[in-house]
């Protein structure tokens, strides 16, 4: 069964790695942005792999959606006259290939000096599966007491987008009241 | 929480579930066909076989295509929208039995109704051609407003049963081991907005700026043959689908008197994907940025409003 389980995360990580280097092989930004999707969805199968079934789909609830937002702006914005028509997905190459090897590098040595502690024991608690139990000793040691601060800050931050939005807008607010701001006919 | 509300079935499975659902949305779509034969002066019969010949007359239409389309995502986003809707089903349970019990089933129905996004938008942008493309964009632009009402209105079950365990959502609402009372009747906001979401998700009226003849047929409009019934065929089965997920979700799971507990399922999922056809052809089409306005203004405070109401009662009772 572990056995099973390390082969399946090893594929979803070459999945994940493929898929991701592919987005700048590719011509097409709708086929770049997916690839991408599909690169984060491998990530979330595999967090799903490792105990932590809700934060593995909320990676792909989340992915999905950025991903598909993302891929308006990109196709709004990134292109010449947008990007509709075939265009390279790469510039500055020399550049950008050392920054990604430093990269590379600096977090592959990282990964390999870190001394990782083995798991000791498996997290328990009143919830019915190992996963549920995971995922709360997760969210406990990552927020602990400061959980009711990070979730009153959420609703601030959500309200200061969507007002901001609002505001910014030059026909956002008014437009649908008409020149006399007294709503009717447009 | 002691034993499990329900048992986890086989993969084969899946077939059942499979046909089940298939059966479903024909059944959604011969309703919607009759009522539009009637609407339209004919006889209800011949409106209820539309679906079938629908089905013989694709399966033989050779495939249409268009310049410089981009074929792999197109093909792959028409062809996923059942795969989606087999997706949601999984975690669905069928009485005692269900596919996948998830331990977050309900994120779980989450994530493949954003999956749905992604789907739109291919099948819009795969034929290279404008209409098309600008029906994709549409229902990004509506999804905006549907969606976070929609995942509010998902909260509120999941709140109140607390798991996220779909088996549990529906064991909260039984007599045996819950409080025998349907969440819909102290959630109906949240039941509403869940509807609501659902009509938007499965691509047709009166939420269909994506797929609608204002835009000369939108992402629909290049789609031809095989293509085009995967299409029309997946977004009945989400229909159906969003309706079954309801089941568990608002209207008690598998509780009810005389028949079993999967017939009660079956039952109350048919029943409620008859009121959405028929609710359907009742409302005006919406434009998305009305529709922005009404999700963010109403539903949004709406199904948050709801989601306290329940938070309010779950930590009283406790």
């Amino acid at each position: 069964m572990d056995l099973a389980r390390d082969i399946a995360l090893g594929a979803l990580g070459v999945v994940a790695v493929v898929t991701g280097a592919l987005v700048f092989r590719v011509d097409s930004m709708a086929r770049a942005t997916y690839l991408l999707a599909a690169s984060f969805v491998a990530v979330g199968a595999s967090v799903v792999l490792l105990h932590l079934d809700y934060v593995g789909v909320v990676v792909v609830l989340m992915m999905l959606m950025e991903m598909a937002v993302m891929g308006v702006y990109m196709v709004m914005f990134m292109g010449m006259n947008p990007a509709l028509m075939p265009m390279s997905m790469v510039h500055s190459g020399r550049r950008a290939v050392i920054a990604a090897v430093t990269c590379f590098v600096l977090l592959a040595v990282g990964i390999l000096l870190v001394p990782w502690p083995t798991r000791t024991e498996v997290p328990t608690s009143a919830l019915p599966s190992s996963s549920e139990a995971t995922t709360y000793a997760l969210g406990d040691a990552l927020m602990g007491d400061h959980m009711l601060v990070m979730m009153v800050v959420s609703q601030v931050m959500l309200a200061t987008i969507v007002a901001g939005i609002v505001i910014a807008q030059a026909r956002g607010r008014y437009e649908r009241l008409g020149d006399d701001l007294k709503g009717g006919s447009r | 929480m002691a034993e499990a509300a329900v048992v986890q079935v086989a993969a084969p499975w899946v077939l059942l579930a499979a046909v089940l659902l298939g059966a479903l949305a024909l059944a959604g779509s011969s309703l919607d066909g009759a009522l539009a034969a009637r609407a339209a002066g004919r006889p209800a019969g011949t409106g209820a076989g539309r679906p079938l010949t629908e089905v013989a007359r694709l399966m033989r239409q050779r495939r249409r295509t268009t310049v410089a389309a981009d074929r792999l995502l197109w093909r792959l986003a028409t062809s996923s929208f059942v795969v989606a809707a087999l997706l949601m089903v999984a975690v669905v349970p069928l009485g005692r039995w269900t596919l996948a019990d998830a331990s977050v089933g309900v994120v779980w129905f989450n994530a493949v109704d954003v999956l749905v996004w992604v789907l739109v938008w291919l099948a819009g942008w795969g034929p290279n051609a404008m209409h098309s493309l600008v029906g994709g964009y549409r229902f990004l632009a509506q999804a905006m407003a549907y969606e976070l009402p929609l995942m509010f209105a998902l909260t509120a079950p999941a709140v109140a049963a607390g798991s996220l365990r779909v088996g549990d959502v529906a064991a909260a609402q039984s007599a045996e081991s819950g409080s025998g009372l349907p969440f819909v009747v102290w959630m109906p906001v949240a039941f509403v907005v869940y509807c609501i979401g659902v009509l938007a998700f499965s691509v047709r009226g009166p939420l269909s700026p994506a797929a609608g003849p204002a835009l000369a047929g939108g992402v629909l409009g290049e789609t031809s043959g095989l293509d085009r019934l995967l299409l029309l065929a997946g977004r009945s089965a989400l229909l159906a689908a969003g309706a079954a997920f309801a089941v568990p979700l608002f209207l008690g799971g598998g509780s009810g008197p005389l028949l079993p507990d999967w017939a009660w399922v079956l039952v109350k999922t048919a029943a409620l994907l008859a009121v959405l056809v028929v609710v359907r052809r009742r409302l005006p089409d919406v434009r998305p940025d009305r529709f922005l306005a009404l999700g963010w203004t109403v539903l949004l405070p709406a199904a948050l409003l709801q989601l306290l109401v329940v938070a309010v009662v779950v930590v009283g009772r406790s």
